[in-house]
């Protein structure tokens, strides 16, 4: 077995293996702060900041709704990676596709879905994005061509292929931005999806969102190899790295991918190295880097960093970008108050669209099928508290359970054949009758 | 009517589909130049070409989590998995992406694809290649499975299968491919949800799984010719959605039933057909509902453990008798 020693070799790869490894210094590789393009025309520098504001602004309510438990579950805020974020949806077509992680509110607003219904979404209401059935994780806007987050490392790999499949398969121009993680790319999913890009030779380019963390664990000890981009090109999938904390250099790097990805048919890889400046939920002591480490990237802030520079190059003047951030939070003031004022979806709707219904094929889709008025779990909310009581009192469900079998096995009016009883005909007894 | 063998029928059905909606393609290991492990897909290389025919490396998940995506846009995916222990390597797409997709984003998308897979024991091969997992799959919510046992059944669901909207896991058995049977002539799509009454009797009920119709059958000629038992013999023919129907119809009328299964007992089709028979139609049960499953162990090599690991039609006349014995 290799030693940390002979694994490294020189500045070509930089290998870690575990608590003892220092993590490795790629802040001057990247260049972070230094000007790498030119300034694109004001209506877009313009476009860019404000996204990238809008973004920040919301995810800062996020946190603050989850702390008033309006949202539920888990929460992963992207604040620190707008610039990849921002920078890497601008690259797209109107056409084109996008899937990313669970980390992807700024996706779905970047990409033009409405911040009023990703709010909702956050809040489990029916005026979500996925109407309630996906949360935080599971964001998904048809009309905007943003196919999803997901909620499993690595699992939107092969969906995104799949996708860039199809788009080759109908001959269109249309390509597909695959979002991850540093953490997918330790999945197996990672290198079955780049072999299968590249042989196939796929329209798509996957952008690794580095942002030094898969959850807890730094990227030094959860790679061997720390520069990501290099993990793709033994499968023939070639990669890049870029300035995640620069819209624009992220901006261009990604654009030159996906038209090498469009015209050439390479699928590409871009690293876009940046940073999270929150936990990895709201759930996260951050016991594993230091806050000195925090403040070192918050010092490369992307927004203020291109809010500085338009100002100076006399873009935007400082009037300019207090009115834009005060427009943002405006923005997510009223995302808020929507999410708020949205109905909780139906309880009748619990079975709604799990399968798509052919309207002629019989039998049993689902357990509760036959009594889609009254499922089991409404008859139990109506209960309230009692079998809960009964339960925890050690009666358990018993007499519950004995008084809806008396019902169900009451003779039927009609009389059955001899001494026969059959269920009763009163659906209420029973959530599954007949 | 033609004659013809299981795989053939499935073949014939792939063609069809193919010809009719150029939007179904078939992806899976060696189902191009090597024409299918199972040779199911012979010929339709040569016939529609690479681009509709693609030959995958070996990377089950990531195949089926392509067709999962491609059929998110529009295409009709048909997925072939060489055998159904493989696809647990998939488990994650098809459970968490296939399924859920739809219910996950509110009813934005639909996953309209197939993933055909062979299982089954009786060919010696091990702990590996021959279990059957349906129950795994009947688990889900989202998926539908179809688990055919006739030419006639594997060309009309597979042909529903791939012309429906949802993920269907469509699930053949090995030992079946080589088997016989009338298949109209230019028959159309079977719709799901319909069981077949294979033999109608009075006194038990018997419902066979995939290859374990067959058994049940022989099974009940053998009860009627040497114990004066007539017992009716029902194939689901699909687990998802299920013709619970026509199976409490026959049990309400015979007042005995007894499932037969290939797969493993805990958890598995008979245990949850045992529970919905008891739910729906208890007080017409005159015994206790029987189970025949695979026995409660890995699938062993040898080929005379193997034979003890699976039911036999012996095994389900003498659970149909043990309906009639006094309690």
């Amino acid at each position: 077995m290799a030693t940390r020693e002979t694994a490294k070799s020189g500045k070509e790869v930089t290998a870690g293996n575990g608590d003892g490894a220092d993590p490795p210094e790629v802040a001057g590789e990247i260049g972070f702060g230094e000007v790498k393009h030119d300034l694109p025309d004001k209506d877009t520098c313009r476009t860019v900041l404000s996204k990238m504001m809008l973004i920040r602004r919301f995810e800062e309510r996020a946190g603050e709704m989850y702390a008033k438990a309006k949202i539920g579950g888990f929460l992963h805020l992207c604040i620190g990676e707008e610039a990849t974020v921002v920078g890497a949806t601008q690259a797209l077509r109107d056409t084109d596709y996008l899937m990313s992680t669970y980390r992807e509110h700024g996706q779905a607003i970047a990409r033009g879905t409405h911040p009023n219904a990703v709010m909702a979404e956050l809040f489990g209401r029916q005026g979500g994005c996925s109407h309630g059935r996906g949360g935080s994780m599971h964001l998904f806007d048809w009309d905007k061509r943003f196919l999803g987050g997901y909620g499993i490392v690595g699992g939107s790999l092969p969906l995104s292929a799949g996708v860039a499949l199809a788009c080759d398969y109908m001959g269109t121009e249309d390509a597909i931005l695959s979002m991850m993680g540093d953490g997918a790319t330790n999945q197996g999913t990672f290198g079955e999806t780049m072999n299968l890009a590249a042989l196939w030779q796929l329209p798509v380019v996957f952008v690794i969102i580095n942002n030094q963390f898969g959850m807890g664990t730094a990227l030094h000890r959860h790679s061997a190899v720390t520069e990501l981009s290099r993990k793709s090109e033994g499968y023939g999938v070639p990669g890049r790295r870029c300035d995640g904390m620069d819209a624009l250099d992220v901006h261009s790097v990604v654009g030159d991918a996906l038209q090498s990805a469009r015209e050439e048919r390479r699928p590409q890889l871009v690293e876009a190295v940046t940073y999270r400046y929150r936990g990895h939920s709201m759930a996260d002591p951050e016991e594993y880097r230091t806050k000195e480490e925090v403040e070192e990237w918050r010092e490369r802030d992307p927004i203020r960093a291109f809010a500085d520079r338009l100002v100076d190059e006399g873009v935007l003047t400082n009037e300019d970008v207090e009115r834009m951030d005060r427009e943002a939070i405006e923005a997510v003031d009223e995302a808020a108050q929507f999410a708020d004022q949205s109905p909780f979806p139906e309880l009748d709707s619990l079975y709604d669209e799990i399968y798509v219904f052919s309207g002629d094929v019989p039998g049993w889709w689902t357990v509760d099928e036959r009594s889609p008025e009254v499922h089991r779990g409404e008859r139990e909310r109506e209960a309230g508290e009692v079998p809960h009581e009964l339960a925890e009192k050690g009666a358990a469900y018993a007499g519950v359970g004995d008084e809806q079998a008396r019902k169900r096995r009451a003779p039927r009016d009609q009389g059955a054949e001899g001494a026969q009883q059959g269920p009763a005909d009163d659906a209420s007894a029973e959530g599954d009758a007949d | 009517m033609p004659t013809m063998r299981y795989r053939e029928a499935l073949n014939q059905a792939l063609r069809e589909e193919m010809e009719a909606d150029e939007n179904v393609f078939i992806m899976g290991e060696d189902v191009g130049v090597f024409q299918g492990a199972f040779k199911v897909t012979a010929g339709l290389l040569e016939e529609f070409g690479e681009k509709r025919v693609r030959d995958t490396p070996i990377s089950e998940n990531t195949i089926v989590g392509m067709g999962v995506g491609s059929a998110m846009i529009g295409l009709r995916p048909v997925v072939e998995i060489m055998t159904i222990n493989f696809s647990l390597l998939a488990m994650d797409q098809i459970v968490n992406h296939a399924a859920a997709i739809r219910y996950m984003f509110g009813g934005q998308v639909k996953a309209p694809m197939v993933i055909r897979m062979p299982q089954g024991a009786g060919h010696q091969l091990g702990p590996t290649h021959s279990h059957c997992l349906e129950a795994f799959f009947l688990h889900v919510p989202g998926l539908l499975v179809a688990v055919p046992s006739t030419p006639a059944d594997a060309k009309g669901l597979l042909k529903a299968a791939i012309r429906d909207d949802n993920p269907v896991i469509f699930i053949e058995h090995e030992t079946l491919y080589g088997q016989r049977g009338d298949v109209p002539e230019n028959g159309g799509p079977m719709r799901f949800g319909e069981a077949a009454i294979r033999r109608e009797g009075d006194d038990v009920t018997i419902i066979g799984i995939s290859r374990m119709a067959i058994t049940a059958l022989k099974a009940a000629n053998k009860l009627a010719d040497e114990h004066e038992i007539n017992a009716e013999v029902i194939d689901p023919r699909t687990l998802r959605p299920l013709d619970l129907d026509t199976i409490l119809e026959s049990v309400k009328k015979t007042n005995r039933a007894v499932i037969v299964e290939e797969g493993w007992p805990h958890g598995g089709v008979g245990a949850n057909l045992a529970a919905l028979i008891q739910e729906q139609a208890f007080d017409w049960l005159d015994a206790p509902v029987q189970r025949v499953t695979g026995a409660d162990v890995p699938m062993p090599y040898s080929k005379p453990l193997e034979q003890a690991a699976f039911p036999h039609e012996e095994h389900v006349v003498q659970a149909a008798i043990a309906t009639f014995t006094d309690l």
